[in-house]
């Protein structure tokens, strides 16, 4: 089972929603769809779903060319961010449903419909009515209805949004499970980094209506290939500055220079933007040859196990996220480290030219 | 600005309570230092809305008095409390201009027109619309225009106590992290008593000087993110915040140690025997892996790569257990046991926490 996009784009009115996007999702993968509100993700799957005919392009279903083909004549299942079951029917009567429009045989039915139940653990609540469930379960049953008939494709639409924290961390932790026992393609849209990392599989960045990036989740979120995926791809976002590359050196802002990095050696001198990730700040050095800045403290946030200092560069604005809790002053002056391998480089458009060197090695 | 007194509060939405189980929220006695920030923190169903509802004036007590500074106000009118909220989702009148939606609170109550200029352009510099004044609030994005609702939930400068509830939900994370900043310089400049509620124990822990943990309309902790993360008064605590939450592990305790899965662990502090139901509480922080035989013998079920750190799933006598590893950790296949950082070890007897000998109350 494959579901290609061949150069697929929607437009509504003058607005280019989704640009001409090629895509190809291989049967048993988890596919995250990683991006802001309005970025896409929601049209990209309608357009997967056959629930909007593309304006440009071609939706190949295993080898056949599906574009235009209704929903209905399709195997897709789909589970939105608000929980949508049958208030008058029993769980059992609501996870059932969907095969039955199929017109499957009763013994087929149940059996698929107690093997479902029994993997989202709402065994015991199959004889009551999905308002007596907690939001969780409730979540639950949508998902099982959308497991149950076997589709080819399951489109999940932000699932988790409008659930509890911690059932969220739940769930999160069960879908891979769940998706790892059925063949079927998944494809799971969410504006959090940290979801796409723990659901796995591949992760498509997206970003005004373009896929900026599609591949194996770690390494969409290691060796971005541009600006705007680190930036997608970052929760809190990247930090930025201004470099410029001059033989062996590279000279930031304040003035200091550091030696060329190992994968920038071949780039011409020029000016570049580099960025890193909160969490690889520190407040002393760790290595040798760490960067120094000298910045103001803004504002701090202490989470109780880590602590988040949103910093002030010359005007640039960066965030940290380093490990205890920080007695620190908002105010105040304060000094903060980098170790280089942790940089990535970014040419004038925004492409990545230099993969932070401790990426490339992981 | 306003101390906000709860005196023997309780509520109830029966007409005749029997039982402490009838109380939605069960009785609770707290003073809100004026000026200061704070969270409340639980599932949903856990009594913070009824609490935050009471506090408002939307919800009469059934039983005890709240009192500003001093004065009884359990039954004054919302409107007679002089607070602000901010609610889910934006209230936000989309006939009128985001400068008119801000200027909204501050004309209400006969401002001069040049603070009311003055004071919409400086909310407006905050919540980042400076640009967008002079436009209709229709046809603005749902952030857009709950930005607007919290401008307005912090134009004026005299209220008693500003309330939030979950006023993030709908926002991207993205902007949720520079609506929060903005809302925590906010507090540092004009020192507002504040009260957020929410499920999310990300934007509780950064955004207040001390945070409420409920749970079934208990008040089970109220704590620093510190004092919430070491030393979680409650299983709930230890349950709700961090992520993953801390790990329980059944135990019988004899003074400085521990009997955990058949070996024994030093606790690094002794403890008086404790009757109940006896738990170790180790968050995954505190849990490192050991290759060596000694430590409480653990298996490797999976590791999940989250990014900035790894979480390793492990099997200890048939418990799922999670524990801490850095980005760059490899993990050995052939752990096969943990050990417990002493100053991360908490013991809980029926799932409140047991101090340990000599530790200041």
């Amino acid at each position: 089972m494959t579901l290609i996009l061949e150069g697929v784009s929607k437009t509504v009115g003058g607005e280019t929603h989704i640009y001409p996007t090629d895509i190809a999702l291989e049967k048993g993968t988890m596919n995250v769809l990683l991006g802001p509100t309005l970025s896409g993700k929601t049209s990209l799957m309608r357009l997967m779903a056959g629930l909007d005919v593309p304006a440009t392009g071609r939706v190949i279903w295993n080898g056949e060319d599906v574009t235009g083909m209704r929903v209905q004549d399709r195997k897709v299942a789909m589970v939105y961010q608000q929980f949508i079951n049958y208030p008058s029917m029993t769980v059992y009567d609501n996870i059932a449903s969907p095969m039955r429009l199929l017109g499957q045989s009763r013994d087929e039915i149940d059996r698929r419909v107690r093997e479902t139940a029994d993997l989202m653990k709402l065994t015991p609540m199959l004889d009551r009515k999905p308002l007596e469930l907690s939001g969780g379960q409730q979540q639950r049953c949508a998902l099982a209805r959308a497991l149950v008939k076997n589709a080819g494709l399951v489109l999940l639409d932000e699932p988790l949004a409008n659930l509890d924290y911690k059932l969220r961390e739940e769930l999160r932790a069960e879908i891979p499970k769940i998706f790892e026992e059925s063949g079927s393609i998944f494809v799971y849209a969410t504006t959090e980094p940290e979801e796409a990392l723990l659901l796995g599989g591949n992760t498509a960045a997206l970003w005004e209506g373009k896929v900026t990036q599609f591949g194996p989740t770690p390494s969409v979120y290691r060796k971005p290939v541009n600006a705007t995926t680190a930036r997608v791809f970052s929760d809190p976002p990247m930090n930025f500055l201004k470099i410029t590359k001059k033989g062996g050196t590279l000279a930031f802002g304040d003035g200091q220079t550091v030696d060329v990095t190992d994968g920038a050696r071949n780039l011409p001198d020029g000016t570049y933007t580099a960025g890193f990730r909160p969490n690889h700040l520190e407040l002393s050095p760790h290595v040798a040859g760490a960067m120094a800045f000298k910045t103001r403290l803004t504002v701090t946030e202490i989470t109780g196990s880590e602590t988040f200092v949103h910093l002030d560069h010359h005007g640039e604005r960066w965030v940290g996220l380093v490990h205890g809790v920080q007695a620190l002053q908002p105010g105040q002056d304060l000094e903060v480290y980098l170790d280089p391998a942790h940089v990535y480089i970014f040419g004038q458009n925004g492409e990545l030219v230099a993969a932070a060197p401790y990426a490339e090695a992981a | 600005m306003a101390k906000i007194t709860l005196d023997n509060l309780a509520h109830s939405y029966l007409p005749n309570p029997t039982s402490e189980a009838d109380f939605a929220l069960k009785e609770l006695n707290h003073d809100w230092v004026d000026g200061e920030a704070y969270a409340l923190l639980g599932a949903s169903g856990c009594g913070k809305s009824t609490l935050l509802n009471i506090i408002s004036g939307l919800l009469h007590p059934s039983q005890g008095r709240i009192l500003f500074n001093d004065q009884d106000v359990t039954l004054a009118p919302t409107a007679e409390r002089n607070i602000a909220q901010v609610f889910q989702f934006p209230v936000v009148y989309d006939t009128m201009t985001v400068r008119d939606n801000l200027a909204f609170p501050l004309r209400n109550r006969g401002a001069d027109a040049s603070y009311v200029a003055q004071r919409v352009d400086q909310i407006a510099k905050m919540i980042g619309m400076e640009a967008e004044l002079n436009r209709k609030a229709r046809g603005l994005t749902a952030d857009a225009k709950q930005k607007i609702s919290l401008g307005r939930g912090m134009v004026r400068e005299d209220v008693n106590a500003l309330l939030f509830d979950e006023p993030l939900t709908v926002i991207d994370p993205h902007m949720k992290w520079e609506l929060r900043t903005q809302l925590k310089s906010l507090h540092h400049e004009f020192g507002h008593t504040m009260i957020y509620v929410t499920h999310d124990q990300t934007e509780a822990l950064t955004f207040a000087d001390k945070v409420v943990v409920m749970y079934d309309g208990r008040v089970v902790q109220i704590g620093t993110p510190q004092e919430l993360f070491e030393r979680p008064a409650h299983t709930f605590v230890g349950y709700f915040i961090g992520s993953p939450g801390m790990n329980l592990f059944d135990a019988k305790i004899d003074g400085a140690t521990a009997q955990i899965a058949g070996v024994s662990v030093p606790l690094g502090a002794g403890y008086r025997p404790a009757g109940g139901k006896v738990q170790v509480g180790v968050r995954p922080e505190f849990i490192k892996l050991s290759a060596a035989e000694t430590g409480v013998p653990a298996r490797i079920k999976r590791v999940e790569d989250v990014g900035r750190h790894k979480i390793v799933r492990l099997d200890v006598a048939g418990h799922e257990i999670s524990a801490i590893a850095g980005e760059g950790d490899s993990i050995a296949a052939d752990t096969h046991a943990i050990t417990f950082d002493p100053a991360g070890i908490n013991v809980y007897a029926d799932d409140w926490r047991v101090a340990p000998e000599g530790e200041a109350a």
